[in-house]
């Protein structure tokens, strides 16, 4: 049978993201080896917590160069902190680098909004993808994290939220695919979300159009 | 714009909720998976569970109804009551919680604060404070599940708790607290303008005109919830239909609940 992969390198959370697929009919797996990545229809790098432990967890734990590989040969979800490391680096840690599979960087919020941005906050659709199939511009989606994706490229940004400033809450390019909210704790349109992204994999069939 | 958060709270004793939905259609009202469900459909932004056995097997009864949440409840949740170690909060996170909420033990050892946002990211730890009135524009913080003071300042406390690293405030009123007479406003703008953090208000909550005004004089990112939602004198929607209409804004989901 044909299943997701999620990786586990120690940085939370994984179980609500596991539930959320078995939910929805797919079937996930929580690997903590590098080894057997590309057995898997999909991946998804899911993650909470510091930006530097988190890219220091995933060189320990050779998960690096998999990861660059697998980005390249199926479809790819980083979740939070998951989407944060496709990217070179992050204000979080200046020294700490990131996967690089995308240009640009990770910025903090600036002053005059609270942080962490935590709750429900809009999503602005900014060009249609498969992993938006069904949602509504304006849709609510939950959020917690301090610092916030800046793409290189505008054109790899598929969404935006404001808040303070408007920053890019979802970005796609080719399998790759991030989102800086979580689909496994915004309810209904969460999971569609990651529906979505089942059916991308081909773990769930695709809509007849 | 990011939404206003209503919270409901449920008290949880020994693996059953004491303080929780009445008068409804549950299979079992004592349950808090099916109590979280329940407010799941009726649209809560979070829930928060408040373990108050205190008891080595109410907590491993409590990660069970963790585990069990998590697989069939998909929006955040807190744990709280009785957390006194990093190994609590590993067993919490790893079952599926989004956050737990410190009090006591955060008081008694400080360091456990900065010591769980190192860990985990300051994102999962909330910073809950019980607040007494001392004084004009004074509260004090209490511990023990209110039954002790703790000789400390409210407001100064949760500055000194942001400052190692809570990523979250969850601010009760111990004098309006079962009261439903509305909450402590000025406590919970006087702690919000001590901290750069979200604050949740809590205690006092009777109807949505309270919700409303904790929410914009009071100045607060969420409103947490117990008597006034659980004995269904207003439903969360009711409520988030109210702050809608008067300029609040609340998610409201897709299919116009």
């Amino acid at each position: 049978m044909k299943k997701l992969a999620i990786i586990d390198y120690g940085m939370g959370n994984l179980r609500s993201v596991q539930k959320a697929i078995e939910r929805l009919g797919g079937k996930a797996e929580i690997l903590t080896r590098p080894e057997e990545l590309l057995k898997f229809s999909g991946v998804v790098l899911p993650g909470v917590g510091s930006f530097p432990a988190a890219a220091e967890r995933l060189r320990e734990n050779q998960w690096i160069e998999p990861i660059r590989e697998a980005a390249v040969r199926r479809p790819f979800l980083g979740i939070c902190l998951g989407l944060q490391l496709f990217f070179e680096s992050s204000e979080e840690g200046e020294a700490a680098e990131g996967l690089g599979l995308l240009k640009g960087g990770v910025t903090r919020f600036p002053a005059g909004v609270r942080i962490p941005h935590m709750g429900w906050n809009r999503l602005k659709l900014k060009r249609s993808h498969p992993i938006f199939d069904g949602i509504g511009n304006g849709e609510y989606v939950y959020f917690v994290h301090s610092y916030y994706p800046a793409p290189a490229d505008p054109a790899v940004t598929a969404a935006t939220t404001d808040y303070g400033i408007e920053f890019a809450s979802a970005v796609a390019k080719d399998n790759l695919v991030g989102v800086q909210f979580h689909p496994e704790k915004s309810q209904a349109v969460g999971l569609r979300i990651l529906e979505n992204f089942l059916k991308m994999t081909k773990i769930l069939p695709r809509d007849n159009f | 714009m990011l939404a206003k958060r209503i919270i409901p709270c449920l008290d949880v004793h020994e693996g059953r909720v004491v303080k929780g939905v009445r008068f409804v259609d549950l299979k079992d009202a004592g349950e808090p998976v099916e109590q979280a469900r329940f407010y799941e459909r009726a649209g809560a932004d979070e829930l928060v569970f408040l373990d108050i056995s205190a008891s080595a097997e109410g907590r491993k009864t409590m990660l069970d109804i963790v585990r069990r949440a998590s697989e069939e409840v998909f929006m955040p949740f807190t744990i709280g009551g009785g957390i006194s170690s990093l190994d609590d909060i590993r067993r919490l996170l790893k079952a599926g919680a989004d956050k737990v909420s410190l009090n006591t033990a955060a008081v008694e050892d400080p360091g456990l604060i900065s010591r769980a946002a190192a860990r985990f990211g300051s994102q999962c730890v909330t910073i809950a404070v019980d607040a007494r009135r001392t004084g004009p524009n004074e509260w004090e913080a209490w511990i023990y599940g209110g039954r002790k003071p703790s000789g400390r300042n409210a407001v100064e406390w949760v500055r000194r708790a942001e400052e190692l690293g809570a990523g979250e405030v969850l601010l009760t009123s111990m004098d309006r607290d079962g009261t439903a007479g509305g909450y402590d406003i000025e406590l919970t703008r006087t702690v919000c303008r001590a901290v750069n953090v979200p604050v949740i208000a809590s205690g006092g909550a009777g109807t949505p005109e309270d919700i409303f005004r904790v929410l914009t004089e009071g100045e607060a990112q969420a409103a947490l919830a117990a008597g006034a939602l659980h004995y269904r004198r207003y439903s969360v929607s009711e409520i988030k239909s109210y702050l809608g209409k008067r300029g609040v804004p609340v998610r409201t989901s897709a299919d116009g609940d």
